[in-house]
């Protein structure tokens, strides 16, 4: 059996996809055996409509919540996990940053070899492929060996073809045993993505003093903005900065940290569902245009709020306002 | 903070690839030789990093003797110390080089050294593997990020940033880790004098591990078939500009 990974954009697979399902397809019937595909996160089951032009009897779905944002070797261990059970004699994905980089620690964790971009699979034992080198300049033709052949292929070394006919596509949804650590690289919510956003201005004090804003995004699972005064110090990097020059965001709560409330930062924050100013002087135009504020020091806030939020994550009671 | 920067010694290619006539490899006699150029921006964020974080760096590579240069060219920059894992200029396929690379960086934290950073190229220019660092990673059971294009270090852990589809990741690893970077990461410096001269004294440390096999085995390189294609002369000189607006309207272009 074949099994192709399979990217997709909420259930669409990518267009690299489909051309590796087309190459993985003409090899499934090279060697007489049978495709398969799997594939990241629930919303995958709807790849199977597409997947049924491609000759794929099976599409197996690796469902846990914690697969959604993209991590490498959680994907990679899905993917080995699965192959464990269903023993696969390829595995092929795309060329993308992601196919690449899931298939290596595929490849590693199963201690088999990878040919990376190729163009062309010839079956046998060993494999004789033909692979991109210097980019495309320069092709090789190499061997691959190992009880399980492990490939990406290149990006456009063909083109997608969906058959006429269609197969039956079973699914399958499958838990995979993963660890900690195969989240150790945490993705970062992005600004104009991100649900909260807490953003930063002059009256947080100094760079270090970001550190309560990122403790209170860390915890509400958002981001940390700052204003352009912010940037202008050096205390945040550029891609940080929320207003006209900056990133426009929309979430549904924007808490505005020491941040007087310049036209050009509204301008930035206008999207937002609600505003909550935390500023030392209610006279602020910010306060004027937020939904909730709190008057006081920056510092002095978020460290009761950070202390609150933390008790009742932990399952404690919150303490009712005096 | 000790970092570790991996690299390769690849022919600087210019406009055409020419192979030896047994097509076992690119036929270098009339080519020089550079750091394969992510690895270039990998060399100049390591010190940086140690500019700003002060530090040790160590760069390594898998190559033969020749390969040195390429070692002199990174301490040129300001890379402390050099490693040559010495082959006998056959090709190392990525199993057994990334496996080699594993033994040199064990062996070094037998000696006490312990990497807090390993950076690679997100893929080398010549046999483009895309699966070196990853493997490095892996079996030494350290996180690991490819493609990254922006690093920043803060309390034992790196924020790295690389280009998707849809505009930039942003990602968070605590320290040791092995990150592979993509050129863009920075603008790499030029050698001072001073540096070369420096460089041109260090001693080199060096291994030679056995040749070994890893399971991916060139058979032979071969150039991509060029399609048959003519030019147009267009003209030359001031006479060519009726020509070049015949040409962008024949293209829709104007």
């Amino acid at each position: 059996m074949i099994l192709a990974f399979i990217e997709h954009v909420a259930g669409a697979p990518t267009m690299l996809s489909l051309e590796v399902l087309t190459m993985a397809s003409r090899l499934a019937r090279k060697m007489g055996t049978q495709l398969e595909a799997v594939a990241i996160g629930p919303k995958a089951v709807a790849a199977a409509e597409i997947l049924s032009s491609y000759g794929v009897s099976t599409l197996h779905v690796a469902d846990d919540q914690r697969l959604d944002d993209y991590a490498a070797a959680a994907w990679a261990h899905a993917v080995a996990d699965l192959a464990a059970r269903v023993n696969p004699r390829v595995i092929i994905g795309t060329a993308s940053d992601r196919g690449g980089e899931v298939i290596a620690h595929v490849a590693t964790r199963m201690t088999m070899p990878m040919a990376a971009n190729c163009t062309e699979i010839v079956p046998g034992d060993p494999f004789t492929v033909t692979r991109q080198r210097w980019g495309g300049s320069l092709l090789e033709e190499a061997h691959l060996k190992g009880t399980i052949k492990l490939l990406t292929i290149a990006p456009h070394a063909l083109a997608a073809e969906a058959s006429p006919s269609r197969t039956q596509v079973a699914t399958d949804t499958f838990s995979p045993a993963l660890e900690d650590k195969d989240f150790r690289v945490r993705l970062k919510i992005s600004l104009a993505q991100a649900r909260v956003v807490v953003g930063g201005g002059r009256g947080v004090g100094s760079a270090e003093g970001f550190a309560a804003l990122e403790e209170l995004a860390g915890l509400l699972g958002g981001a940390v903005g700052c204003s352009r005064a912010v940037t202008s110090l050096g205390w945040r990097p550029h891609s940080d900065q929320v207003g006209q020059t900056g990133t426009r965001i929309a979430p549904d709560l924007y808490i505005a940290c020491g941040i007087s409330g310049a036209i050009q930062h509204m301008v930035g924050c206008r999207a937002a569902k609600h505003i909550l100013a935390i500023n030392t002087d209610p006279g602020a135009p910010i306060v004027a245009q937020a939904d909730f504020a709190v008057i006081g020091d920056v510092q002095k806030v978020l460290a009761a709020v950070n202390a609150e939020v933390r008790r009742v994550k932990a399952g404690e009671p919150s303490r009712s306002p005096a | 903070m000790n970092i570790l920067v991996c690299i390769k010694r690849v022919p600087a290619t210019a406009g055409q690839i020419t192979l030896t006539p047994d097509g076992q490899d690119i036929d270098t006699r009339y080519l020089g030789f550079t750091i394969s150029p992510h690895e270039e921006c990998a060399v100049e964020e390591a010190v940086r990093m140690i500019e700003a974080h002060g530090g040790i760096t160590t760069v390594l590579t898998l190559g033969p003797e020749a390969a040195t240069d390429q070692l002199r060219d990174a301490m040129a920059l300001g890379i402390e110390r050099a490693m040559l894992l010495e082959t006998d200029g056959r090709e190392w396929d990525p199993v057994a080089t990334a496996s080699a690379i594993v033994q040199a960086i064990e062996a070094e934290r037998a000696a006490g050294r312990s990497y807090d950073l390993v950076l690679f190229g997100n893929e080398s220019a010549d046999s483009a593997g895309y699966q070196v660092g990853v493997r490095v990673a892996d079996a030494l059971d350290l996180p690991c990020v490819t493609g990254i294009k922006a690093i920043e270090l803060a309390d034992g852990h790196a924020t790295v940033r690389r280009q998707t589809e849809s505009g930039w990741e942003t990602a968070e690893v605590s320290l040791p880790a092995v990150l592979t970077v993509k050129e863009g990461l920075n603008l790499p410096r030029y050698p001072s004098l001073p540096g070369r001269l420096k460089a041109k004294k260090k001693e080199i440390g060096r291994i030679k591990p056995q040749w070994q096999g890893g399971g991916l085995e060139k058979i032979r390189l071969k150039l991509p078939v060029q399609a048959e294609h003519t030019v147009e002369i267009l003209g030359t000189n001031g006479d060519a500009g009726a020509q070049l607006v015949e040409v962008f309207q024949r293209l829709r272009l104007l």
